[in-house]
């Protein structure tokens, strides 16, 4: 069987895919858009569609605006397939994907990877115990079920998304035991030449700080600076310890939530072969493109988060941004339609971005949450700890995809996602070499488990 | 529902009016319809979904958004399912994963040949 032909496939429904490929249908080209869950709005909107009216105002009117992306995306002509998880893109365009079970592929003339974000690992003692779990996932269980945690839980690490889920938290009724904060005080004096452009972007800095009044006043516990950070337990977390200007502390709880910022998730350019490159900034990877998206792999595009992290709103414009370049390639617009039309939306794309650096900078992880101490699980699945990973670099191992014979690091069901980054900056650091120099795992289709039986089209 | 699951309805929600009845590990509940398998596992008391095939140790959800797979169950005999990507279904039998898959061996009818030189 000769797989579908169509214009563009568009790969997650988050902001950058929904804006994306509701520009390209509205401008006349076949599109269909790929995306894992039963509903879009990929994580920051997560879902937006079914979520019951208190929840969405519960959330707050960062989550709602979603709801004007995912409306456009129903009333435009983009073939929406839910629950599609993609597991393999060729160079030549080729997408193939599984859905209800059954193989399915199309030829796309342009494919727009809009994969978005994951949260970064943070490898401290005892982040593999159930009840330890990232704050994006809690917000996920918040977002998606309406569940907030029964019992007081401990909110740990720094940025945005952490202070944004205590609110939440506060508002649900969900109890929070403390905040423990790892930003240091030097933290904010190595953000301050990035002081004014973030006050350019004054409705965003505004809201931050909101977010952190509101939580105390609330009188929830708050620690600055925290280090050593380590979750108790046996089978089970128990308490998180930690240490605050040389001071051991431990607050007792069931359930820990950890966050240390958002990274781009890379598995298809990786898998592609496309180029990238370290960012010093926001300490990941992100992949090369050009102004409208394009890699060095012809036809094939990224926008949003998958990109280079810059948020919600600004992935939404990147999107568009990309959507144009992509219908002017196809000749659905001419090149003076489209940078006719980008200009007003670069304009405030730059404009949404001016906060990034202060962020960046401010809420840059800790190296001790990063490059963890030996005892440390790096690899979750395989079980490979940093102490291995150094034990292998002193045998000889020179980067992530020698740590694979070495010792299976990065080899288990998650295929390095969880483990990619700590393994890259730990060989670093061990090497005393650059993270860019150590490079990433070479990432291999299937990208998601596909059984040999779909795979043969039973 | 257990009393001691770590995360439980937001009280300011209509409670679901739809639900759907599963087993985990044969123990029967009933839980929202529309949900995710991790989620109504979490809400149903249950913290531990599997132990991993190389030290046997406890796992739950740590992302919920299909990166980690440490949320992998078996459902209805299928294993290594993300539990937080597969909605709940009527009926749905759930199994947590214990450990490393014995090899299944099934011998075929292989005939005893002597073999002389």
């Amino acid at each position: 069987m000769n797989p579908e032909s169509v214009d563009v496939v568009v790969i997650g429904a988050g902001p950058a895919g929904m804006s994306g490929a509701t520009t390209l249908a509205a401008l006349g080209l076949k599109v269909v858009l790929l995306d894992e869950q039963g509903s879009p709005g990929g994580q920051i909107y997560r879902g937006i569609t079914l979520a019951p009216l208190s929840r969405r105002d519960l959330l707050g009117p960062d989550y709602a605006q979603g709801n004007e992306l995912a409306q456009a995306l129903a009333s435009s002509s983009v073939r929406y397939e839910k629950g599609a998880s993609v597991w393999q893109v060729t160079r030549e365009r080729q997408v193939s994907y599984l859905r209800d079970g059954r193989m399915q592929t199309l030829d796309a003339k342009a494919v727009l990877l809009a994969t978005g974000a994951m949260e970064r690992p943070f490898p401290i003692p005892g982040w593999t115990l159930p009840g330890v779990m990232t704050a994006g996932a809690a917000q996920i269980l918040l977002k998606s079920a309406g569940l907030a945690p029964s019992e007081p839980v401990v909110l740990a690490g720094c940025g945005p998304l952490l202070y944004l889920l205590g609110w939440q938290y506060l508002r649900a009724g969900g109890p929070i035991k403390a905040l423990v904060d790892t930003t240091r005080p030097e933290d904010y004096w190595r953000a301050r030449r990035h002081v004014f452009a973030a006050l350019r972007a004054w409705p965003y800095l505004r809201k931050g700080l909101e977010l952190m009044r509101s939580l105390r006043s609330a009188g929830i516990a708050h620690y600055s600076g925290a280090e050593q950070l380590a979750v108790e337990g046996e089978e089970a977390a128990q308490a998180l310890t930690f240490r605050v200007g040389g001071k051991p502390q431990r607050i007792a709880s069931r359930c820990v939530l950890l966050h240390q910022g958002v990274v781009p998730n890379i598995q298809f350019s990786q898998s592609l072969r496309a180029r990238h490159e370290w960012d010093p900034a926001q300490l990941c990877f992100t992949p090369v493109s050009d102004p409208w998206g394009e890699l060095d792999v012809p036809g094939v595009y990224t926008a949003g988060d998958g990109a280079g992290i810059g948020g919600a709103q600004a992935a939404a414009l990147q999107g568009e941004l990309t959507a144009l370049g992509i219908a002017e390639r196809l000749k659905a617009i001419t090149q003076a339609q489209r940078d006719h039309r980008a200009e007003p939306v670069r304009l405030k794309l730059a404009g949404n971005l001016r906060i990034r650096p202060f962020l960046d900078a401010l809420y840059q992880p800790k190296e001790e949450n990063r490059i963890p101490a030996d005892e440390v699980m790096v690899c979750r699945c395989e079980e490979v700890t940093a102490g291995d990973l150094r034990s292998f670099v002193a045998l000889g191992c020179a980067g992530p995809n020698q740590a694979k014979s070495f010792g299976r690091c990065g080899m288990g069901p998650c295929q390095g996602r969880m483990c990619g980054l700590t393994v890259t900056e730990v060989i670093a650091k061990a090497r005393g070499v650059s993270a860019a120099e150590v490079g990433y795992y070479r990432i291999r289709p299937p990208i998601k488990p596909i059984t040999l039986g779909e795979l043969a089209g039973e | 529902m257990r009393t001691d699951s770590l995360f439980q309805p937001v009280t300011s929600e209509v409670r679901a009016t739809r639900t759907v009845s599963l087993t985990f590990n044969d123990q029967a509940m009933t839980v929202p319809a529309g949900i995710t398998v991790a989620a109504a596992l979490l809400m149903s008391g249950i913290s531990r979904f599997r132990a991993t095939p190389v030290s046997e140790s406890p796992r739950a959800p740590y992302c919920m958004m299909g990166v980690c797979f440490e949320c992998l169950v078996d459902i209805d005999g299928v294993p290594n399912r993300q539990s937080c990507l597969i909605e709940v279904a009527e009926g749905m039998r759930i199994h947590s994963q214990e450990g490393a898959r014995d090899l299944v061996f099934q011998p075929m009818n292989v005939q005893v040949v002597e073999v002389q030189s």
